[in-house]
């Protein structure tokens, strides 16, 4: 789109000379037009380059091949970041009441809440991963010793996704207005039922699209968890294009990623167009 | 009479600004005490250290016999006995009137949903706003809201209520409706302390009239004398500005 430009004025109030808008317009999609096909050109030099491209990404045939086990392992994905996000929900609310509990008594509370955010969300998700899938079952602790792949692989995604939704949450929970929290405490609840029936409620309206958004991020980090030899759909697809030595497998694993995304995109979209809306009708 | 509220020495600073200083006032159960002086005086904030939303730094507040202290179980029983109302409404917007009004009965008297619900529909009735029960608070008018946050705080049966200059953010058409909803708890003998404005109705309405300036009660007595013959030269000069503004 060409912005509308607001033509300057001169003092004798006519407007300079200018070619006219749509001549302006013409120029640009032209050049536009011009760099996408110096581009393809580069890109695949001849049609034999185009159709080597397709053959090496797109293969029909290697396609259809791989499609059952990729869909398979895409399905290991599906579950891995449904039982996240569910954990993730709630772990997310309790780091985040947690750093934000009140008084003085509440201070080594609020410090693990912090180191814990500070940990996980400087930490490199692969890394967290690794650590984690490795080197708790090597602990030998009874709980983690028995953990499956499957299960170690959802407490690192909880982990890691849970500082960032902590924080989410904690942004929803400051944006409600103090005058709220006076008011709810001055008709006697105390600080908890104030949390819950007043100030959370609230905060989870407004926080839906960053929580969707974290939740986009969180369904794709699950391709990170093949690292510790889960199989899910981009190991799958991996271990097919080695064998054929082509990587239509793994592209039609990030198609599967990509048609998950876009209704979830669209979804947050909409509720932030929502928000926006009410927000104007209000002011 | 009893004595309900004991504010004694009361000082109170937000870091270097102090908004307290050296306060105290005692008030009766069934007495009217107007707070009047200019924006920043300190009004509001003597208001909300005595249900403890604001720590003071020296002196003692007592309510009802107990010390006002910051702890929690303290605050929480406190605030059952005294209800406040604020300038702007706070009424919860993300539920039904009706909700707003029966949160506090059913959380924290523990009141059975029906008594809560029947207790908040006679007082919805009082204010005829039955119709509205079900309504979001952005559906209503400013003086609408702000009946529905004094009924709210009427639905604890508070012994004291607070009012933090509850008609100074409303259409001055809307002013009306809201001092005749206090008026009539006036008449009714609860204890009412109020920040306001509103010169003719406190004038009306007080037992006592309190006049803060920079954070001290300068004066204090019954409205007549204030109002007619006021001995501190801060309330004469308040006085005069407030009368060239054309609002006494």
């Amino acid at each position: 789109m060409v912005p509308t430009v607001v033509r300057p004025r001169t003092q004798s109030g006519h407007t300079p000379e200018r070619p006219p808008a749509w001549k302006h317009r013409g120029l640009r999609r032209g050049v536009y037009l011009a760099i996408t096909v110096v581009l393809v050109v580069v890109l695949f030099n001849s049609r034999e380059g185009l159709a080597r491209f397709g053959s090496t990404f797109l293969d029909r045939q290697i396609l259809a091949e791989s499609l059952p086990p990729i869909l398979e392992g895409f399905w290991m994905n599906v579950r891995l970041f449904m039982v996240a996000e569910a954990l993730v929900l709630v772990w997310g609310l309790v780091v985040a009441l947690a750093r934000s509990a009140p008084g003085p008594e509440a201070a080594p509370l609020r410090w693990l809440a912090i180191g814990y955010l500070d940990l996980f969300r400087g930490l490199p998700a692969l890394v967290t991963i690794y650590l984690i899938g490795f080197g708790l079952p090597l602990t030998g602790l009874p709980v983690f010793r028995n953990l499956s792949l499957f299960s170690l692989g959802v407490l690192a995604l909880t982990l890691i996704y849970g500082a960032y939704v902590a924080e989410v949450y904690r942004a929803g929970i400051e944006s409600v207005h103090w005058s709220q929290t006076a008011a709810a405490r001055s008709l006697g609840l105390s600080h908890r039922q104030t949390m819950r029936f007043v100030v959370i409620p609230q905060a989870v309206r407004r926080i839906i699209p960053p929580l969707l958004n974290d939740f986009i991020c969180l369904q794709k980090d699950t391709t990170l968890v093949s690292l510790i030899g889960v199989l899910e759909g981009f190991n799958r697809a991996r271990i097919f294009s080695g064998n054929r030595f082509n990587l239509s497998p793994v592209v039609g694993l990030g198609l599967c990623f990509v048609i998950i995304t876009i209704p979830m995109a669209r979804l947050t979209d909409r509720l932030i167009e929502a928000d926006q809306r009410k927000m104007r009708a209000a002011g | 009479m009893s004595r309900i509220l004991d504010v004694h020495e009361v000082t109170k600073s937000f870091g270097k600004n102090r908004v307290l200083e050296g306060v105290s006032l005692e008030m009766e159960e069934h007495s009217v005490v107007c707070l009047i002086g200019a924006s920043g005086s300190g009004k509001s904030t003597l208001l909300r250290c005595i249900n403890g939303l604001e720590p003071i730094d020296s002196g003692t507040i007592v309510v009802n016999g107990r010390q006002v202290v910051q702890d929690e179980p303290t605050l929480n029983r406190l605030r059952r006995e005294v209800g406040m109302v604020f300038q702007s409404f706070n009424l919860f917007p993300h539920m039904t009137v009706m909700e707003n009004v029966t949160l506090a009965p059913r959380q924290v008297l523990r009141l059975p949903a029906e008594q809560a619900k029947a207790r908040a529909e006679e007082l919805l009735e009082r204010i005829g706003l039955t119709d509205k029960c079900d309504d979001y608070p952005d559906r209503l008018s400013g003086g609408q809201q702000q009946r529905v946050a004094i009924v709210r705080a009427l639905a604890m049966q508070p012994k004291l209520m607070l009012l933090d200059e509850i008609t100074s953010a409303l259409d001055p058409a809307l002013v009306g409706e809201v001092l005749d909803l206090v008026r009539d708890l006036v008449e009714e003998g609860m204890t009412l302390l109020l920040a306001t404005h509103e010169m003719g109705f406190a004038r009306q309405v007080a037992s006592q009239i309190c006049f803060l300036h920079d954070g001290r009660i300068v004066e204090h007595g019954l409205p007549e004398q204030i109002f007619t013959d006021p001995a501190a030269p801060e309330t004469r000069q308040f006085l005069k500005r407030v009368l060239a503004s054309g609002r006494l």
